[in-house]
């Protein structure tokens, strides 16, 4: 059996088709997805994220800890920041993509994917073993409701009292809606501007419905994983599972970035991925492909060279609904890395001519 | 959802109208419609294509996923939907009507199941 959301009863009166992920039943689409994903360009969605992860940790040391525990340095983040970061295992292998909230200088929210959820909790408590701090899984009784388009900032800040203008991309600020307290976030996976709203589970449905109302003049329509997959495609956001997985470390997806070297304390997974860094190996890396027609190419399939010999593989794909054309994205060889190289996708046995593109494949008009 | 009385369907989520056995219309129904999401490429077999029952012969693809569409009976092809292919939606929005798929002259008696059993194998499935 899988886990309902603390929302299940609010979308099944709405008429939701679900879906099982990672254990938990959620809403796939409420009625079109292609309506559901333009909405969230053109005016807002609604999203329940109740089974994404959750898991605080508390302490004098919770940033020393997390900054041992994770590949970014979170010591660096100011409290009401939050920053975009990754777990992995000792030999650099991607175990999960995450967003940590600091919430105060002895408090973090590590925000982990649902099916990912437990080993990301286990692992941080092992490794915040010999520090001195709480780790606390709160997976379970903490619901995420995601408002996310251009009108969100006006539907957000009808309903709460906070100063959404302070309020900054990758921060967070505790506020209230109708009375509930909730943690106000302004982030997002949809490649909108947007925000996301931490409640306790038993009070989400008072919340849902008091965005559903703020809304109704704002063009909100409830959003389901569907289009949250398409959306974050266009936007070039990778997926764990797709673009991420414990067989490449964050360089190989084109996310070194986010790993800090410069930590007193070393970190897990440093070792192994000081030598992914210096390497001058050929490794793949993750690339834009767009295609003509209506025919996308999928997860998994293959890219092909030229001269017809395998040399990547597709980690997502799907007829964009913002562009009209397939979009996909791939692990190709940098030789056939720069944008406007000519590859081929091996749909179904069709070989179909696709182009390297720089990502993101969407930008918000500024 | 009400599938119509009048029409045979297969396990496979295809339904027949087998009163013109020489150009039987096929489509897919509003629960194979709904399960699929939105529409939004349909590869129908050509005209004059020789389709085997329980094969595929053409796909459809939504916007998560490919599904093959599978010959609810032996025959050959003798028109297709050139409306549905340039406008796929019409597989969601009239899966019983406008959103019918090809013609099919058939070769040999389809084994089908009636709305009720249709009704019955979804309420399963």
């Amino acid at each position: 059996m899988s886990t309902p959301s603390p929302l299940h009863a609010v979308h099944e009166a709405l008429g939701a088709a679900f879906t099982d992920f990672a254990g938990w039943s959620m809403p796939l689409r409420y009625g079109s997805e292609l309506a559901e994903h333009k909405a969230v360009r053109t005016a807002s969605g609604l999203f329940d994220l109740s089974h994404m992860g959750e898991i605080e940790l508390t302490g004098p040391e919770a940033a020393r800890a997390l900054d041992y525990a994770l590949v970014g340095k979170l010591s660096a983040v100011k409290p009401g920041k939050a920053r975009y970061t990754m777990i992995c295992d000792a030999a650099g292998g991607v175990l999960d993509d995450l967003v940590v909230y600091r919430l105060a200088d002895d408090k973090f929210m590590v925000v982990a994917n649902a099916s990912n959820a437990p080993a990301v909790a286990a692992a941080l408590r092992e490794r915040a073993e010999k520090f001195d701090v709480e780790v606390t899984d709160r997976s379970a009784d903490l619901a995420l409701i995601a408002v996310q388009g251009p009108t969100s900032t006006a539907i957000i800040g009808s309903v709460t009292g906070a100063d959404l203008d302070a309020l900054k991309y990758y921060a967070s600020v505790p506020a209230a809606i109708a009375g509930i307290d909730i943690l106000l976030a302004r982030t997002g996976y949809t490649g909108e501007d947007g925000f996301e709203v931490y409640v306790d589970g038993d009070r989400a449905a008072e919340v849902w419905r008091v965005l559903t109302e703020a809304g109704k003049d704002h063009g909100l329509l409830p959003a389901g994983l569907a289009c949250r997959d398409t959306l974050r495609l266009e936007a070039g956001m990778p997926l764990y599972g797709n673009e991420l997985t414990a067989d490449f470390t964050p360089f190989d997806a084109g996310l070194g970035r986010v790993v800090k070297f410069d930590k007193p304390d070393g970190f897990v997974g440093e070792a192994a991925l000081r030598r992914r860094r210096d390497a001058d190996v050929e490794t793949k890396v993750l690339v834009g492909l767009v295609g003509q027609g209506r025919r996308a190419p999928r997860h998994g399939y293959a890219v092909l060279a030229s001269d017809g010999t395998e040399v990547g593989t597709v980690t997502s794909g799907a007829l964009s609904p913002t562009l009209g054309h397939p979009i996909a994205m791939a692990y190709v060889p940098v030789a056939v890395s720069e944008p406007g190289t000519a590859l081929t996708v091996d749909i179904r046995g069709t070989g179909t001519p696709v182009e390297v593109v720089k990502l993101p494949f969407y930008q918000r008009p500024a | 959802m009400s599938n119509p009385e009048n029409l045979g369907y297969t396990a496979e989520h295809e339904w027949v109208d087998t009163a013109d056995l020489t150009a039987a219309t096929v489509g897919v129904t509003k629960y194979a419609a709904d399960s699929l999401g939105d529409v939004v490429y349909v590869q129908l077999p050509e005209v004059g294509a020789q389709v085997t029952a329980g094969e595929s012969c053409g796909e459809i693809e939504s916007t998560k996923s490919v599904s093959d569409l599978f010959a609810p009976a032996d025959g050959v092809v003798v028109e297709i939907n050139e409306a549905v292919v340039d406008t796929p939606e019409l597989v969601n929005t009239d899966p019983f009507g406008d959103g019918w798929l090809f013609r099919l002259r058939v070769e040999s008696e389809p084994e089908l199941l009636d709305a009720a059993a249709y009704a019955e194998h979804t309420k399963e499935g």
